[in-house]
């Protein structure tokens, strides 16, 4: 049944998601294509409409598997599982765990964790920059534009923090590419 | 005289409370893009400058928090204020505020997507797109690893799940990074424990 899936599906999401939504994009891919609601492309897709749309990614992110799978019950069967874990883990700690963010071995745990999590979100965005803008050039017709645009985009990203130390928001660089997307193919 | 003002009064604050809460966090839902941390600053302006619901050292707890806790650290946020202020009613006020702005976007969104993917160019731009978003997380990430304090024992856990993940993709294993997750965190209570109670004093800031 679609609604039980997706219920226990983000439910996951929401539990393991430690470090904020970059941390959630890889469960949520996992489960998205463990359950086959998406292909990696349209997955991508919907991570760029979420980034540039407000509120919280891994909500914005759950409403939308679970729209495009269900309809509006489907949407708010994944967002509420999203979100519970948080409310309830939340609720637990001001309640009666006041202490459990000092306890040691709760911190030894997420010493483990937080790394882990940077590790798996670095090899997430070299996979997709690798799959999004590298591979094209060894398909069949080749593709050298995918790099070219990838080239430029980190350049003003990367160059943008350098030169102004502000970062450019990510909304901008996701209208640029979007731009160039459209004059490039 | 003290009945007049002592019934009534609290009761009505009450809701007007709630419902306060719940307007404030649709305005903080709705106006901030780029996830959790951004909503961060927003947040300490709305709650702890402007209406006084938290002081600032909470405000410091809730991201500690925030960040040791799973889920979108906007919900851990709106659940923690609503709380302090208003118990399990404000919090799940709160939480709804936050969340029922994107909720409608995103729906109204998912609806006319597909359609509009068909246009060419709108395809095309999606393209573009899908390279800058791999971009993007690739930031996120170095920036936790900047952040990051750079001990032997997390720079192994970080270089193997690294690895993992890479030769995961790269082949299409069968492996969720759940189990990554799980095991990051047994190893590390391991080597917690081996290394016995002292190393757990040093090791905080």
């Amino acid at each position: 049944m679609i609604y039980l899936e997706l219920f226990v599906g983000f439910l996951i999401v929401g539990l393991f998601s430690f470090g904020g939504a970059y941390a959630a994009i890889p469960l949520i891919r996992d489960v998205v294509l463990f359950f086959g609601w998406a292909n990696e492309d349209v997955m991508t897709n919907m991570i760029a409409v979420s980034e540039s749309t407000p509120g919280p990614l891994m909500v914005n992110l759950a409403t939308y598997v679970g729209s495009s799978q269900a309809g509006v019950l489907g949407g708010l069967t994944a967002t509420f599982a999203v979100v519970l874990p948080a409310f309830l883990i939340i609720l637990l700690i001001m309640i009666v765990l006041k202490k459990i963010l000092a306890n040691k071995y709760f911190q030894a745990i997420l010493g483990g964790l937080k790394p882990c999590v940077t590790g798996i979100i670095i090899a997430m965005g070299c996979h997709m920059v690798l799959q999004n803008s590298i591979m094209p050039v060894f398909q069949q017709p080749s593709d050298f534009l995918a790099p070219v645009i990838a080239m430029i985009l980190s350049v003003l990203f990367f160059g943008s923090k350098i030169v102004w130390k502000k970062k450019m928001s990510p909304i901008v660089l996701i209208l640029i590419s979007a731009v160039l997307g459209v004059i490039a193919f | 005289m003290d009945l007049g003002d002592g019934v009534p009064g609290p009761k009505v604050n009450n809701t007007e409370m709630i419902m306060k809460i719940f307007l404030t966090f649709i305005k903080i839902g709705l106006f901030t893009f780029g996830g959790g941390y951004a909503m961060i600053p927003i947040i300490e302006n709305i709650c702890v400058e402007k209406n006084k619901w938290i002081t600032h050292d909470e405000m410091m707890d809730v991201t500690v928090i925030a960040e040791s806790t799973p889920g979108p650290i906007a919900i851990n946020c709106a659940t923690y204020v609503g709380y302090k202020q208003k118990g399990i009613w404000g919090a799940v006020a709160a939480t709804l505020g936050v969340v029922l702005p994107s909720f409608i976007i995103i729906f109204l969104i998912s609806i006319f997507l597909d359609d509009f993917l068909e246009i060419t160019w709108v395809a095309n731009a999606f393209k573009g797109i899908r390279i800058a978003v791999g971009i993007l997380i690739l930031d996120a990430g170095i920036r936790m690893f900047v952040k990051m304090k750079k001990k032997v024992i997390p720079c192994i856990i970080l270089a193997c799940s690294f690895v993992l993940m890479m030769l995961i993709n790269i082949f299409a294993w069968n492996f969720s990074s759940i189990f990554l997750i799980l095991i990051a965190a047994v190893f590390s209570l391991v080597i917690f424990l081996i290394q016995g109670a002292p190393s757990g004093k040093g090791g905080k800031k």
